[in-house]
């Protein structure tokens, strides 16, 4: 019978998939749990003990500023970027085929953007010789071209750059899919277009729309080098410095023990959000 | 709502968008070695710069190894954890795709150390080696995804009629699996590919020192001040992006892909 045969090789083929992600990527996570109790080595990188000392580290009003500058920021660009996306996407699902799919190209290319590239073109539109500056002095706002970054504001802009195209993604789908005759029965029955927006479509999509948030959150809270091109090192994140600790302190135990604080933070996030979405269904 | 209203709301967020591309692209075109808007004089030298500067061309060199090599390992574990979902969906095959797709779940930091720890436990920190399969592991869930979209579109009563007709499994996979999802296969490998070119987190906490890529050589050169070639990378960047996403799009159901029921097409 080929029946056994053919079960084994059904099961067979979980192995490979098995054994990869296992091996690299649920491992490399228990080591780094594990590293940080480790204490710090200044020669090798680090020395195995079982030590709180890391974890301690988080209770000084430094790294409480770190962490609410890295939470408030991520936020603040979560609600913009939400805010935009989701009349943006209504609009653009509107549109006709041929329309949309020009849309979705640009906006996953706007996506895949290396954080590098947005850094680097954000510094440049916003600097004093090949910006907006030139344009606002040539128009006559400014008397003459200044440069905008390193700013708070630049910053935002930055995150807001960085976490849009991840949110109008989330949202299309839901929205691609939301019947077009409900707005439309909504005005017929006299409802103005910006009232059955609001009254209709966004009460329907309100666990897209959470989630759509929570991803933005969680995205730009990982966000590494924007901090380091467009802000001042008081806006550095906790991103900037669990790699600052790894590579130039050379302290991974530490960096270890902030990179499992973010992980949590972000892990209590999509939980958060999934139960919420569970509660609404 | 009004149409007028509705296209000028598109065009801002369009321009807000597009801006920063349309000063790179200005920039990249200068004459004079400085960051000029609008450009002084035209000139494609900083594009043949990228060809022809030694460091430039290696770390191009590193990056589409790279990305060839890490599409290649995410798509190999994705296909077959897709298909061991489709088919099976017990709980272990729900647990393996959340493991599957949980890279993408958290802020990209957090792999990267992970990495980091693991490559210098085992031994090959700073190989180019390492960055692959890093970049492979962390993007296994671009492929997973479209392979399951591919996958769920399947009429499962073909598969049981092929089973009537005597195929076993590895000739239903072969002459009607395959082909099926053989343009998800392929978006989900050029997903893949254009995330590891411009991924810039992990390779540089794996091996950023030895294996020099794109986007971290663009990073250490911001840092001894701006050069016309970091602009004509960005555009490289972005016209390869816009070429691999349009060829999605002009060859598959790019809607779908992204999630629409109806097809947009």
């Amino acid at each position: 019978m080929s029946g056994v045969a053919d079960r084994l090789r059904d099961n067979g083929v979980a192995v490979y998939p098995t054994a990869m992600l296992l091996v690299f990527f649920l491992i490399p996570f228990l080591i780094m749990f594990a590293v940080s109790f480790f204490s710090r080595d200044e020669g090798a990188f680090f020395t195995p003990a079982f030590d709180l000392a890391n974890y301690a580290r988080f209770l000084s009003p430094f790294f409480f500023k770190v962490l609410v500058t890295s939470l408030g920021l991520s936020a603040a660009a979560a609600v913009i970027s939400v805010g935009v996306a989701v009349p943006f996407t209504y609009f653009v699902t509107r549109m006709g085929a041929g329309a949309q799919s020009v849309i979705l190209v640009f906006l996953l290319s706007v996506l895949s953007l290396s954080e590098v590239i947005i850094g680097f073109a954000w510094s440049t539109l916003l600097s004093q010789t090949a910006g907006i500056g030139n344009l606002l002095a040539a128009l006559g706002i400014l008397e003459s071209s200044r440069s905008f970054t390193p700013s708070l504001g630049a910053l935002l802009l930055g995150l807001c750059y960085l976490g849009f195209p991840y949110a109008v993604l989330v949202i299309y789908p839901a929205l691609s899919r939301l019947d077009p005759e409900l707005p439309e029965a909504a005005r017929m029955l006299g409802a103005s277009p910006i009232r059955s927006f609001f009254n209709i479509v966004v009460p329907m999509l309100r666990n897209t729309i959470t989630g759509a948030l929570i991803l933005v959150f969680v995205f730009t809270l990982g966000a590494y080098l924007l901090p380091q091109v467009l802000g001042r090192p008081q806006h550095w994140t906790l991103s900037v410095h669990i790699t600052d600790q790894a590579i130039f302190q050379s302290n991974l135990p530490f960096a270890a023990a902030m990179a499992i604080f973010l992980m949590l933070v972000s892990l209590a996030m999509v939980g958060l959000s999934s139960l919420l979405g569970q509660k609404r269904m | 709502m009004p149409a007028l209203f509705r296209n000028l709301f598109i065009l801002l967020v369009v321009l807000f968008l597009a801006a920063p591309l349309v000063v790179i692209l200005g920039v990249s075109l200068n004459e004079p070695k400085r960051l000029l808007f609008p450009p002084e004089g035209f000139s494609l030298q900083w594009y043949a710069e990228l060809f022809r500067a030694n460091d430039w061309l290696g770390a191009l060199r590193n990056s589409v190894v790279i990305a060839l090599g890490a599409s290649a390992i995410a798509v190999s574990i994705a296909l077959p954890l897709a298909l061991y979902v489709w088919r099976k969906q017990n709980r272990l095959a729900k647990a393996l795709f959340g493991l599957g797709v949980a890279p993408f779940m958290l802020p990209p930091v957090i792999s990267a150390l992970g990495f980091m720890i693991f490559w210098i436990t085992v031994g090959f920190y700073g190989q180019i080696g390492a960055t692959m399969v890093s970049h492979g592991v962390f993007l296994v869930t671009l492929p997973l995804v479209t392979i399951s979209l591919g996958l769920e579109g399947i009429d499962r009563q073909l598969i049981e009629a092929s089973r009537c007709m005597g195929a076993n499994s590895r000739m239903v996979f072969r002459t009607l699996i395959f082909p099926l999802v053989r343009p998800y296969v392929m978006s989900g490998f050029a997903f893949a590919f254009v995330l590891s070119l411009n991924e810039y987190i992990i390779a540089y906490m794996v091996a950023g020192f030895t294996a020099e890529t794109l986007p971290i050589k663009i990073f250490n050169s911001l840092r001894y001040g701006y050069t016309p070639v970091m602009a004509s990378v960005a555009v490289f960047f972005v016209m390869t992006a816009v070429l691999i996403y349009g060829s999605i799009a002009r060859f598959g159901d790019l809607p779908r892909l992204l999630g629409a029921e109806r097809s947009a097409g």
